[in-house]
């Protein structure tokens, strides 16, 4: 049983750089100084790249999902001995470059596990997503300590949660502790070189029950699917909580969950560039994720956009698929411009639906 | 145009129907000779070009872009050119802080008849991009990340407001609260070192009013919406001024609106706080004194002293007193009027326009377009209806390039020319941390240049800029040809 392998503290970026061999992506956590607020973002590892192990600010959900994808090409052509004949010829593009996501954390492993239920588990599996799910590893480093916003073991995960991830590291004294949680992890340990680590298990395991003591105790959510439909139609209830909201997209662009999505056509196809067909990351927070062609909005009121945020989150897709679309990543409280705070609203939900469930 | 392939650039030209249009015309048919650089958009009169036009046409690969229209008191229209005055005149001095030489932009008048003065033109514009060469392409730009240099003196003593009247303030609330339908200001958020808006509707919600250098919120964003309700606002200096130039746009009635204010000592940079803080678990305490704010954090002391720690926009704050008020609590706060450039500007003027173009196009890559800097703009009032979102025109790609993430912040600064107050909520807003008020800070120093030291939400009663003009324009120097 060779699952288990160990890195000195200092290795981690070489690992990435030697699995970044022989083609594969290899998605590191990237500090990108601003202004004044860095941010972490996922790039690909190149030599020179300087990786840091810190949360990143934006998940790595383009790994599979990138916020905007080429779904197909089309051009129409005449045919020159009869200029009335025209044909239209479409490409479709197929992506999925092997691609290992580096150094996430267990709610960015969750999220991919959340993705994976509508995009493959569905009446038809999405071509697109799968292509670049199958071709997918993900090593994960579980996180040392809770968090003020994080709120990961409030809905069934936590900060060693194996969840969506094929390998778990885990931080020791003098290195790193690399978990094989899959096949798919066990071939990337097996291609990685790395020593043997299964005597420092123990340690890897006390480091991780350390990092679930630190934990602020979670909140009873078992009755947050029937409180929140008990609470659908009131309105009063939502604009109370959605005051604040200025129904921007960052909540649902920097969720690693999220999965909406908008189709648009670019591009004219009689011309040499020919047209496109794009996908890319939709809203629900938005008044235009709703507006139909007519001109009519179900959904004009931004009480009425938290309400299916909320509720998709934590009751519809649970419904449908079992766990919440929800990892606790907190990110959509501390990337809102007014904090907004979901677990705020249901436990709101929660306590106003006493005696109604 | 494959035979000139090499030899011609790219120049875009937009005439008007009624005056330059007609004069090309005349030129053509005098055959005076003409580069053929030119490709000429027909637009109904230079009060139809907007400034979006230009910069997008210089985004996207032209050398360079000309504009032409009636002689001032000639527009078909009588004033449709004073206006496009302003607006190109504002385009052309914003153009640089994006990397965009100026020179690759002009505009000029040419009547129907001056067929002549009409090759001239041309021939020296085309000249002149020819001597500039093809443009520097964002693309191909040097990604270039650089930090501003926050070691900034303020122009009013920044502190904690410790010493507000904030007990005096709740009292007045609840007094008034029974005229109101709500009163807007900020109380505690998820910990005690971040505050959030809050509605205030009873004395109970009154209680939980907080003031001090955690307000970073601009409450007035939320003001147009409830137009025609009776509102009550808390306010510091800054967010009075969004008032002000919401009333001058007449997007709110005075009478509607009770402005509550506490002199301001200024506001923490809540990213460079959450920077030092890190990662924790539970926030301590949160405790001030006048000249900083101390966080413990998990068993560990942070201390944010105002002088180091405060917003860039607080340096070079003239109003941290309310322009417009009903209620006024607190001394007001001194302050010394003197020259201040904010610091990311200030960086931006050090640099090159290579090294501009390369920094823009380092600092969009990371752009999501969340749209929480639009959305948090308390003078973005089309929100749902935002052209960026537009399929009729499309005048953004749903397609992720750097530029027209660019262009979509370009869309932002130039609505909002002549009307930003530089509260600084876009770049504060913004998850990732784009330094993009500079683009805004750039347009409102072109708008003092222009019009006479002309600055937004100061004075209620007060036209913006760009929604008027003059006969005779003292402070633009046109270009002779
Ligand atoms: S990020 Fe915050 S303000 Fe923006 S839509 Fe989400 S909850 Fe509303
Ligand atoms: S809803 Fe918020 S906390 Fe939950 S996964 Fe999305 S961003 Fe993270
Ligand atoms: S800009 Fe002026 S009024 Fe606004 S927060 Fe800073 S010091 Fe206060
Ligand atoms: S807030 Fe930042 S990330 Fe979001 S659209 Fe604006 S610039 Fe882009
Ligand atoms: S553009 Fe930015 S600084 Fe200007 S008013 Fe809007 S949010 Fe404030």
């Amino acid at each position: 049983m060779s699952k288990i392998r160990f890195v000195a503290s200092d290795g981690l970026p070489g690992l990435a750089a030697s699995l970044a061999k022989g083609g594969r992506r290899v998605l590191v956590p990237v500090e990108k100084p601003a202004a004044s607020k860095p941010s972490v973002v996922f790039a690909p590892y190149e030599p020179g790249v300087k990786m840091t192990l810190a949360k990143a600010t934006v998940p790595p959900k383009e790994a599979v999902l990138p916020e905007c994808e080429t779904l197909m090409t089309f051009q129409k052509s005449r045919d020159p001995a009869d200029l009335n004949q025209t044909t239209l010829a479409l490409t479709a593009v197929e992506e999925g470059v092997p691609t290992v996501v580096f150094a996430c954390r267990p709610c960015d492993a969750r999220g991919f596990a959340a993705l994976d239920k509508p995009f493959l588990e569905g009446l038809y599996a999405d071509p697109y997503y799968k292509a670049r799910r199958e071709k997918l590893t993900v090593a994960s480093l579980t996180c040392a300590t809770g968090c003020e916003t994080c709120f990961c073991h409030w809905v069934g995960g936590g900060p060693t949660s194996p969840i969506g991830s094929d390998v778990l590291i885990t931080e020791i004294e003098g290195g790193y502790v690399l978990q094989a949680m899959t096949p798919k992890g066990e071939e990337l340990l097996e291609a990685s070189g790395l020593p043997d680590g299964a005597d420092k298990f123990p340690l890897a395991e006390a480091a991780r029950k350390a990092a679930w003591a630190s934990l602020v105790p979670a909140p009873d959510l078992t009755a947050a699917r029937e409180s929140l439909k008990a609470m659908f139609e009131d309105t009063a209830f939502w604009e109370a909580e959605t005051a604040r909201c200025l129904s921007c997209g960052a909540c649902t662009y920097f969720c690693p969950t999220c999965y909406c999505f908008n189709i648009t056509d670019e591009g004219e196809p009689q011309s040499p560039c020919g047209g496109r067909r794009l996908r890319s990351w939709d809203n629900c927070m938005s008044s235009l994720y709703t507006r139909e062609a007519s001109g009519h909005n179900p959904r004009p009121e931004k009480y009425q956009r938290m309400r299916n945020r909320v509720s998709h989150k934590f009751w519809t897709y649970p419904e449908n698929w079992g766990p919440y679309l929800c990892s606790g990543c907190g990110r959509c409280i501390t990337n809102c411009p007014v904090c907004l705070d979901i677990r705020a609203i249901v436990l709101d939900a929660v306590a106003a639906a006493k005696g109604k469930v | 145009m494959p035979v000139l392939e090499g030899k011609e650039l790219r120049i875009v030209g937009f005439l008007c129907n009624w005056c330059s249009y007609g004069g090309a015309d005349t030129a053509g048919v005098a055959r005076a000779g003409q580069p053929t650089d030119l490709r000429v958009i027909r637009v109904p009169c230079t009060g139809r070009v907007d400034p979006l036009f230009i910069v997008k046409a210089l985004l996207e690969g032209a050398d360079g872009v000309l504009v032409s229209g009636c002689h001032p008191r000639d527009c078909h229209y009588s004033v449709g050119n004073f206006y496009a005055r302003r607006r190109l005149e504002v385009v052309r001095e914003f153009l640089p802080v994006i990397g965009i030489d100026p020179r690759r932009f002009a505009y000029t008048w040419v009547s129907a008849s001056e067929g002549q003065r009409w090759q001239e033109v041309v021939q020296k514009f085309t000249a002149e991009i020819h001597d500039l060469g093809p443009a520097p392409r964002l693309e191909d730009a040097k990604p270039l990340l650089r930090l501003a240099d926050m070691a900034l003196t303020s122009l009013h003593p920044l502190g904690t407001g410790e010493k507000a009247a904030l007990a005096e303030l709740k009292e007045a609330i609840k007094q008034k609260l029974p005229e109101l339908d709500f009163v807007i200001g900020w109380q505690e958020g998820y910990d005690a070192a971040h505050t959030v808006p809050l509605f205030m509707k009873t004395p109970e919600d009154v209680d939980k009013l907080v003031w001090g250098p955690l307000n970073v919120n601009n409450p007035a964003v939320y003001l147009p919406q409830f137009k025609g309700k009776k509102v009550g606002i808390v306010v510091k200096g800054c967010d009075s001024r969004s008032i002000a130039e919401l009333l001058q746009e007449k997007l709110i009635n005075r009478e509607d609106v009770t402005i509550f204010s506490i002199p301001c000592e200024g506001v923490l940079d809540m990213a460079r706080v959450n920077t030092e803080l890190g990662r924790y678990t539970k926030i301590d305490s949160v405790t001030m004194d006048e000249a900083s704010v101390t966080i413990t954090a998990d068993g560990t002391e942070h201390r944010f002293c105002m002088t180091e720690c405060a917003q860039g926009k607080c340096y070079g704050c003239t109003t941290p007193g309310a322009v417009i008020a009903d209620q006024r609590f607190g001394t007001p706060v001194e302050v010394t009027p003197a020259a201040h450039t904010p610091p990311e500007l200030a960086m931006l003027d050090a640099m090159s326009l290579e090294e501009r173009m390369g920094f823009w196009k380092a600092q969009m890559e990371r752009c999501l377009r969340c749209y929480a800097c639009r959305n948090a703009c308390p003078m973005c009032v089309c929100r749902d209806y935002c052209i960026s979102d537009s399929r009729e025109p499309h005048w953004m790609s749903q397609g992720e390039s750097a530029r027209d993430k660019l262009f979509f912040q370009t869309i932002h600064a130039l609505h909002l020319a002549g009307r930003c107050t530089g509260c600084g909520e876009c770049q504060r807003a913004c998850p990732v941390g784009i330094p993009i008020l500079a683009l805004r800070q750039q347009i409102a120093r072109a708008v003092g240049k222009l019009f006479g030291g002309y600055q937004s939400g100061i004075n209620p009663e007060a036209i913006p800029p760009l929604l008027t003009y003059a006969v005779e324009e003292p402070h633009i120097h046109e270009r002779d040809w």
